[in-house]
C-alpha cells in the first residue's frame, strides 16, 4: 500500500466521481490557477441560481425605485413612472427627522452590539469553567431565548412590562409606571430585548470555537510554562479570530436592522416617532406615507452606511494580519 | 503554581468553580424566565392574567387559551405553512451553503474576495425595504409559474430561502475553515476523490456547523413576518407570524390568547434547538479534537 502511493499517486488521485467536470488533466500536480477555478464555481453555481434572480435583481429594482417618482398612483399602473434623479436623496438628507432616527440608530446599535459581546463572551468563558449541570442548564436558557422568535419574544417581554398586569412592576412596586411613555426608558426597554434574543449566538458560537482548540494545543502551552492569561492572549484568542470576526460583524449587521422588536413593542416607533431607527422609518415612509420610492432612498442609504461601517472593521482587520 | 502546595491550589480552584457555578445557575434562570412567564401566563385564567398583582405560578391551570387560538383563530391551519415553509427553506437552504462555503473557505480563485464581500453585503440590505421590488417580482412570476405567485407557499419559501442563504454561506466558512485541511489532504493522499472528500470527510465535520447554520435559517423562515404580509394575500396560505397580529387590539390586549400563540409559536424552534444542540456545542470540539 504505501509503495503504490508514493510510486503512483496520479492514478489514486484522480477518481471519475469529481463533480466538477473540469479537463481530465494528467496526474494531480494541476496547481495551475486556471485548472482550479472550475470546481469552486460549480460549487457556487446553485446559490447563485437562488441568489442572482431573488435577491440582485430586487436590489437593482430597489435603486432604481429611489431615483423615480414612485407612489401609490404608480404602484397601480395607473400613472406612468417618472426618473427624478437624486430629488428622493435630497428631500431624506434635507429631513431634520433623518438625521435624528440616524443618530439614535447609531447609538442604539452600538450601545445592542457591545452589551451582546460582553454577556455573550463572559458567559462563553463561564461556560468552560463550570460543572456539567450548570453548563447544560445555562445553555438551555440561552437556546431558549434564542429560539424564541423576535415576535414571541416582544410579546412576552411587553407582558412582563405592562402598565397594569406586567411582573416587572409588581415586582418593583411601580404599579402604573409605563417603560415605554419615556423615549430612553423605551429604547433601554428594547435593547434588553434584543440582547436577550442576541447573547446566546455569541456564546454558543464562542464556546463551540473554545471547544475546538484541541487540548493538545493548551496543554503543550501549560508545559512550556505560559499562565492562564498567556494562553488566552496567545492560544485562545488567536483561534478564536475568525469567529469573532463573525460575530462582531454579524452583531453589527442585526443590531444596526432591528426590526420587529422596535416594532412591535413601540407599537410603529414610539409615541410621535421618538423611538424610530432607520429600518422602521423606511418601512413607515413606504408603507404608511406610500412613498415607496423615499422608502427605497432610505433602504438604499442604509445598505451603504452599514457597508462603511464594516469596511472600517473588516480593513482594520486587514492592517492587523487577518484575511477575510 | 510554583509557589502554593498542590492542595491549596485544589482548594482555590474549588471554590472558584463554586462561585462560577452559581453564577452560570442564576444567568440561566434569568435567561429562561421569560419563556417560563410565557408558558404561565398561556395556562392561566383570564382572571388572573389581568390582575394587577400577578403572581408567578398558577392553582387553576387552564387550556381556554390555547382552544381559542387554535379553534377561534384558526391557528393549527399557519401553523402546517410556517412548518412547510421552514422545512423546506432549512434543507434546501443548508445543501446550497455548504457546496458555497466549501469553495469559499477551501479555494483561491479570481473573484473569491468579492464573491464573499459580496456575500456579507447582501446580510446588510434591510430586507423590509426590498419587500416593494419583490412584490411586483414574485406578481410577474406568479403568471408564469402560479406556484411560486402570489399567495402562493411557494413564493414564501424561494423568497426565505434567497435571505437565509447569504447568512448561511458566512457562517459555514467559518466552520469549513475550522477543520484542519490535513485531514483532507490526508484523504487526498490516501486516494479519495474530491467528491468523496467532499460527502465523507468535510461534510461530517462540518455537520456541527449545519446544524447550527439550519437553526438560523429555520428561524429566519419561521419568523418571517414581512414577506408573508406582503406576498400572501388570502388567509388560506398565512404563516403565523402574520396571524398573530390578530390578537393584538388597541386598546386591551387578550393577553392570554397572545401568550398562547406565543407558546405555539416557540415551541417548534425549540423542539428543533434540542434535537441539534448536541451537534451545534458539542459537535465541533468532539470531531476535530486529535
Amino acid at each position: 500500500m504505501p509503495a503504490t502511493t508514493v510510486t503512483a499517486p496520479a492514478d489514486r488521485g484522480d477518481s471519475p466521481a469529481r463533480p466538477a467536470g473540469g479537463a481530465p488533466a494528467p496526474g494531480r500536480r494541476r496547481s495551475g490557477p486556471l485548472a482550479r477555478i472550475p470546481v469552486p464555481l460549480w460549487l457556487l453555481l446553485p446559490a447563485a441560481l437562488v441568489l442572482l434572480p431573488l435577491f440582485g435583481y430586487p436590489l437593482y429594482q430597489l435603486g432604481l425605485l429611489s431615483v423615480l417618482k414612485f407612489g401609490q398612483p404608480q404602484a397601480s399602473g395607473g400613472v406612468p413612472t417618472e426618473f427624478v434623479g437624486l430629488s428622493n436623496y435630497t428631500d431624506v438628507l434635507g429631513d431634520a427627522q433623518f438625521w435624528s432616527v440616524l443618530g439614535q440608530t447609531l447609538a442604539f446599535a452600538a450601545f445592542c452590539v457591545l452589551a451582546t459581546l460582553v454577556v455573550g463572551a463572559t458567559c462563553a468563558v463561564l461556560l468552560t469553567r463550570v460543572g456539567r449541570w450548570p453548563r447544560l442548564l445555562l445553555m438551555f436558557g440561552a437556546l431558549g431565548a434564542w429560539a424564541a422568535p423576535a415576535m414571541t419574544g416582544s410579546t412576552v417581554w411587553m407582558f412582563l412590562l405592562d402598565t397594569n398586569s406586567g411582573l416587572v412592576n409588581e415586582v418593583l412596586g411601580t404599579q402604573g409606571h409605563n417603560w415605554m411613555y419615556d423615549k430612553w426608558s423605551a429604547f433601554a426597554m428594547v435593547a434588553v430585548v434584543v440582547v436577550w434574543h442576541s447573547f446566546p449566538f455569541v456564546m454558543i458560537t464562542l464556546y463551540a470555537g473554545i471547544q475546538a482548540i484541541p487540548d493538545s494545543v493548551l496543554e503543550a502551552a501549560r508545559l512550556d510554562g505560559a499562565g492562564t492569561v498567556t494562553v488566552f492572549r496567545k492560544i485562545m484568542l488567536p483561534m478564536l479570530r475568525p469567529l469573532l470576526v463573525i460575530v462582531v460583524i454579524q452583531s453589527i449587521i442585526w443590531d444596526f436592522k432591528v426590526f420587529t422588536q422596535i416594532y412591535v413593542m413601540t407599537g410603529g416607533g414610539g409615541i410621535a416617532g421618538q423611538n424610530l431607527v432607520l429600518n422602521v422609518y423606511a418601512y413607515q415612509k413606504a408603507f404608511v406615507a406610500e412613498n415607496y420610492s423615499l422608502g427605497a432612498a432610505i433602504g438604499v442609504l442604509m445598505t451603504l452606511i452599514l457597508l462603511a461601517v464594516t469596511a472600517v472593521y473588516v480593513r482594520s482587520l486587514r492592517r492587523s494580519g487577518e484575511e477575510l | 503554581m510554583t509557589g502554593k502546595s498542590f492542595a491549596a491550589t485544589r482548594r482555590d480552584n474549588r471554590v472558584l468553580r463554586q462561585g462560577a457555578n452559581t453564577v452560570a445557575v442564576v444567568l440561566a434562570l434569568l435567561t429562561v424566565f421569560p419563556l417560563y412567564w410565557m408558558v404561565l401566563s398561556a395556562l392561566k385564567p383570564k382572571g388572573e392574567i389581568t390582575s394587577a398583582h400577578p403572581r408567578p405560578w398558577t392553582f387553576a391551570p387552564t387550556l381556554e387559551n390555547f382552544r381559542n387560538a387554535l379553534g377561534v383563530s384558526g391557528f393549527g391551519r399557519y401553523f402546517l405553512n410556517s412548518l412547510a415553509v421552514a422545512v423546506v427553506v432549512v434543507v434546501v437552504s443548508a445543501a446550497i451553503a455548504f457546496l458555497a462555503a466549501v469553495a469559499l473557505s477551501r479555494f483561491r480563485f479570481r473573484f473569491r474576495t468579492t464573491i464573499l464581500v459580496m456575500f456579507l453585503v447582501a446580510q446588510m440590505v434591510p430586507v423590509e425595504a426590498l419587500t416593494i421590488p419583490l412584490f411586483f417580482l414574485v406578481r410577474d412570476i406568479g403568471t408564469v409559474a402560479p406556484g411560486f405567485g402570489l399567495s402562493s407557499l411557494g413564493s414564501l419559501m424561494l423568497v426565505n430561502l434567497a435571505f437565509s442563504l447569504p447568512f448561511a454561506v458566512w457562517m459555514l466558512r467559518g466552520f469549513v475553515a475550522a477543520v484542519p485541511e490535513s485531514l483532507e489532504e490526508a484523504a487526498r493522499i490516501d486516494g479519495a476523490s474530491r467528491f468523496t472528500v467532499l460527502w465523507r470527510i468535510l461534510f461530517p465535520l462540518v455537520a456541527p456547523g449545519l446544524a447550527a447554520t439550519s437553526v438560523f435559517s429555520f428561524i429566519t423562515a419561521w419568523n418571517d413576518f414581512v414577506f408573508a404580509k406582503t406576498l400572501i394575500l388570502d388567509t388560506d396560505h398565512q404563516t403565523l407570524p402574520a396571524a398573530l397580529m390578530v390578537f393584538f387590539k388597541p386598546d386591551e390586549n387578550d393577553w392570554g390568547g397572545i401568550m398562547a400563540a406565543s407558546t405555539l409559536m416557540t415551541v417548534p424552534v425549540l423542539v428543533f434547538f434540542v434535537l441539534v444542540q448536541r451537534h451545534m456545542v458539542s459537535g465541533l470540539g468532539g470531531a476535530v479534537k486529535d
